[in-house]
């Protein structure tokens, strides 16, 4: 039971250091970055009197700080009134504010996630968001109660600029490209078919409601107001998928195509959006049909262009991957750089951003990969998924907070619920019809299971909560009853189906996730298969998906892989390169099992028989280590082969690099920012090692299947160690 | 067009083929009319000269072993029945199938399109792939991107991690194993559309 125990004494300090933060700093909605260059009091919403030290004013300003501050303001405050003199300790809030706020809000969010996970009992039903979520209504609550008003908020330009990239630039770039082609007319259906389907029956059922009288007369919306609304509520977001699904673990095509659906749906609701606010500023009656075909221009242009940019980008970021030989330290940043570009490009043209994002993803993943180095992989993945973690953390934090300022929306129990109704309802409508076309169609159709999962999975999230706070309140009339339907029907879908998705999950027996390691196997007949199809297609006469699948494949090993990948990669077979994944990853589950694999390696070694040459062997089993990972769509999941088995790996091998020898360091300390040493000499190791590990895979084989026995591995290393310890 | 009726009695055994193999009429003519199609001689049966002239199979690594499977053990040519029931393995499973226990297993179940894609490996018809006939296999798919050690290593990786009984070969049932993850259905189906 400690673990409850650390979990409400955690979050009682967490409470204190959030309400001891807040009124130390100025009223700010994390616009920081945006507004640096405006002086901080500018951000305060009263005025203050300005004094000659500069952190005095602010630290006044707050003068409805409670905890902490209090003293040292007075002290200030006196050290100003001695004045003149030299100050010995200064208090200099306003120069650090901006970053100090945003990194006291990355701590608290990210403390919040450690003790989460004290709990095990509540991490197994209660899914993270929800409970992210909570602790935003509670951070939320004690804010409000220390200073009387909402100091945050989720501001939208911070979050479509900041956080929502960080997430769709992760989950496009380690997007399975390959399952998300072969499934990409169910995708695209759901995104444009069943988005415009959610988005009219909405809008127009609302305002039948409207007529009816069940919706208030306080709601001043007419028409174009609800369909406006229907347009930024019917889209499911992917903040929200993403945060939901990866603790249930649905089969992977189930997965990709809920997903798939809210990345691609972006250029829908953008369309949507834009074309409705307009028609809400120009009013109704000025509406003529050229606005209609218009708005349907408008889609293809903001898809298409989307797509378009982020491929430009994604051949901009390979061709120039192919020249980093020489300064590997900065490859990632390419990555970075480019992909947020991708984005920002996109914004700057109003094209549809998250599209343009993802298949600059896509698109640039393959030669991308192929061209950095190994240790540039292993940064560029822990780097996305470390970012996109903490602003899924701050996403739903700050959801939770901005509920609770009250002053920003207006309750209309008829609108809320017929909401509540509508999207369930269409949602599902739209799904089973959509899916009875597409099975005539598919090669492995869609059943009842698939296409209940789908419609409950149909989750709302951030982005519509954004958009609705974008709406100019003079013009929607409404805002604030919007406001207020929007946050429920996003706690709603995120917290009520969050909790119960997991049981549906299991209740209903949908096939979950293999999560299987690749054999060589599979990977060598899945290729024949390729090739089987494309060949039975050709002889049929059909110009069926293998045969466009075959075409681009000669298109790309011709032209676009001969541009894009660097002369040394480009001959290199995949096939190859898979084998040789596997091969490396049953060779940490060899050593993972017998530690003394790695003593008895070392002596067959033919150039390794000096002892010098040991830290050459740990660099070989470095690079197995972080080459062993697989791919997986979770956000969380950042390391699918050991798992726990980490720490004892670690423990084992600084035991018997320790005790073992001392050797002379054959390599100086690698720690340079121009120089990163690779080549000729590790590959041959790898390559040695590697052609040693096979001959060994006999004698451990038998032994492979008990890896999962925590216990029994953990004995033996122990023991070895003990025996190890006892030579000495 | 005609009726489609009237244009399958042009189909030698048309009715029979749509019973065993499922295809409709719509798939079973337009099949027809691409067999016509390379059967430029007009003989009524297809060579492997006629195969040889469907452009994209010459750059296919293993066309020449699909375009094998074509024929049966012993002759030179393929009638329309053969080919026909060939391309049937291919079609999408049906996942509700009432089958009465004396009906023969439909050409397009998962255990079929195994066997299919099993005996394109064994090509000497033993029932098993010897390391020879994988390593043939491996050599037509890489071909000029690897060195023959590393064919070596693929393939000797590859029958340890299937061969269960240590014969130093697959057999059908090894095979089957060790594609059970595999969603064959999809892997192995393709779309007839009209």
């Amino acid at each position: 039971m400690s673990g409850e125990k650390m979990l409400l004494l955690g979050v009682t300090l967490l409470l204190l250091a959030a309400a001891g933060a807040d009124p130390s700093g100025s009223a700010a909605s994390l616009r920081g970055p945006l507004h640096a260059s405006a002086p901080p009091l500018r951000l305060l919403p009263q005025p203050v009197p300005e004094y000659g030290a500069p952190g005095v004013a602010s630290a006044r300003s707050a003068a409805e700080a409670t905890v902490g501050t209090g003293k040292e303001e007075r002290e200030a405050a006196e050290q100003q009134h001695h004045g003149g003199g030299y100050r010995v300790v200064q208090w200099e809030w306003s120069y650090v504010q901006t970053p100090y706020i945003i990194a006291i809000w990355l701590l608290v969010a990210s403390v919040a996630k450690i003790l989460f996970h004290f709990s095990q009992r509540f991490t197994t039903v209660v899914p993270e968001s929800c409970m992210l979520i909570l602790l935003g209504l509670v951070l939320g609550g004690v804010v409000l109660l220390a200073s009387k008003k909402q100091l945050y908020q989720l501001d939208p330009s911070l979050f479509f600029l900041f956080l929502l990239p960080t997430i769709v630039g992760d989950a496009g770039y380690f997007m399975p490209a390959r399952l998300f082609f072969d499934n990409l007319g169910a995708i695209l259906t759901y995104a444009v078919v069943g988005t415009l389907w959610n988005a009219f029956c909405t809008g127009f059922c609302l305002y039948a409601a409207k007529l009816l009288g069940i919706i208030d007369e306080q709601v001043k919306a007419d028409l174009m107001d609800f369909l406006l609304f229907g347009a930024l509520i019917s889209a499911v977001d992917p903040v929200a998928v993403l945060a939901v699904f990866e603790e249930v673990h649905i089969n992977e095509m189930l997965f990709i195509i809920v997903f798939g659906e809210s990345l691609l749906n972006d250029a829908v609701t953008v369309v949507l959006y834009k074309v409705y606010i307009s028609f809400v500023e120009v009013g109704v009656e000025n509406v003529q049909t050229a606005d209609y075909f218009k708005g349907v221009a408008s889609f293809l242009i903001v898809s298409i262009g989307g797509t378009l940019v982020g491929l430009v980008f994604a051949v901009i970021l390979g061709f120039i991957t192919r020249f980093t030989k020489k300064v590997r330290i900065i490859e990632p940043l390419f990555v970075f750089l480019m992909v947020y570009l991708a984005y920002l490009t996109a914004e700057l043209f109003s094209l549809s951003a998250i599209l343009s994002m993802t298949f600059c993803g896509i698109g640039a993943n393959k030669y991308v990969e192929a061209n950095i180095s190994q240790k540039s992989r292993t940064t560029v993945k822990y780097t996305m998924k470390t970012l996109a973690s903490i602003a899924e953390t701050i996403i739903f934090i700050f959801l939770g907070i901005s509920a609770v300022d009250k002053s920003k929306w207006a309750w209309d129990t008829g609108l809320v619920s017929c909401t509540l109704v509508f999207i369930f309802v269409f949602r599902a409508a739209g799904v089973v019809g959509q899916t009875w076309v597409l099975n005539r169609f598919r090669l492995v159709p869609l059943d009842k299971i698939d296409q209940v999962v789908m419609s409950y999975g149909g989750l709302r999230g951030a982005v519509a909560f954004a958009l609705v706070v974008l709406l100019d309140g003079e013009r929607v009339k409404a805002k604030d009853y919007f406001v207020a339907t929007t946050i429920v029907v996003v706690f709603f879908t995120v917290m009520f189906q969050g909790l119960t998705i997991k049981p549906l999950v299991k209740w209903l027996k949908v096939p979950r996730s293999t999560n299987s390691k690749p054999t060589i196997n599979e990977e060598i007949h899945e290729r024949a298969f390729d090739h089987i199809l494309t060949a039975v297609e050709d002889i049929a006469g059909l110009q069926g998906y293998h045969h466009w699948r075959d075409k681009w494949e000669q298109f790309d090993k011709n032209y676009l892989s001969k541009l894009l990948l660097r002369k040394s990669v480009y001959r290199k077979s995949e096939l190859w390169e898979a084998y040789q994944k596997i091969n490396i990853r049953d060779a940490i589950s060899v050593i993972d099992q017998g530690g003394n694999v790695l003593t008895s390696a070392r002596l067959s070694l033919p150039s390794m028989a000096s002892r010098a040459s040991f830290p050459e062997v740990t660099n070989v089993t470095n690079y197995l280590r972080e080459n062993g990972s697989g791919v997986c769509l979770d956000l969380q999941v950042i390391d699918n082969v050991s798992g726990s088995k980490v720490e004892e790996d670690m423990e084992t091998h600084h035991v018997l690099a320790g005790n073992l020898y001392k050797p002379r360091r054959r390599y100086q300390s690698h720690y340079s920012r121009h120089f990163m040493p690779l080549g000729e000499k590790e590959r041959q190791d790898r390559e040695v090692f590697q052609r040693n590990m096979r001959s060994r895979m006999e004698t451990f084989k038998s032994t492979r299947h008990k890896r999962h026995k925590k216990e029994r591995s953990l004995k033996k290393v122990r023991t070895h160690i003990l025996v190890l310890k006892n030579k000495m | 067009m005609g009726s489609s009726s009237s244009s399958l009695n042009n189909v030698p055994d048309g009715q029979q083929l749509m019973q065993e193999t499922g295809f409709s009429a719509a798939h079973l003519l337009r099949l027809y009319e691409r067999f016509k199609f390379l059967d430029k001689d007009n003989r009524g049966h297809l060579r492997s000269e006629d195969f040889e002239a469907v452009p994209e199979l010459s750059e296919n690594p293993i066309g020449d072993r699909i375009v094998g499977a074509f024929f049966l053990p012993g002759q030179e040519t393929v009638d329309f029945s053969s080919f026909v029931r060939v391309l049937a393995h291919f079609r999408p499973t049906e996942k509700n199938r009432t089958r009465a226990g004396a009906q023969p297993e439909p050409a397009n179940s998962r255990n079929r399109k195994l066997k299919f894609a099993f005996r394109l490996y064994d090509r000497d018809r033993d029932g098993k792939i010897s390391r020879t006939e994988l390593l043939q296999v491996l050599r037509e798919m890489l071909g000029m991107q690897v060195t023959e050690e590393q064919l070596q290593s693929i393939a000797d990786r590859a029958i340890q991690e299937a061969d269960l009984d240590k014969d130093d070969a697959i057999s059908f049932d090894e095979f089957r194993k060790s594609l059970e993850k595999v969603n064959i259905d999809h892997k192995m189906s393709i779309r007839f559309l009209e």
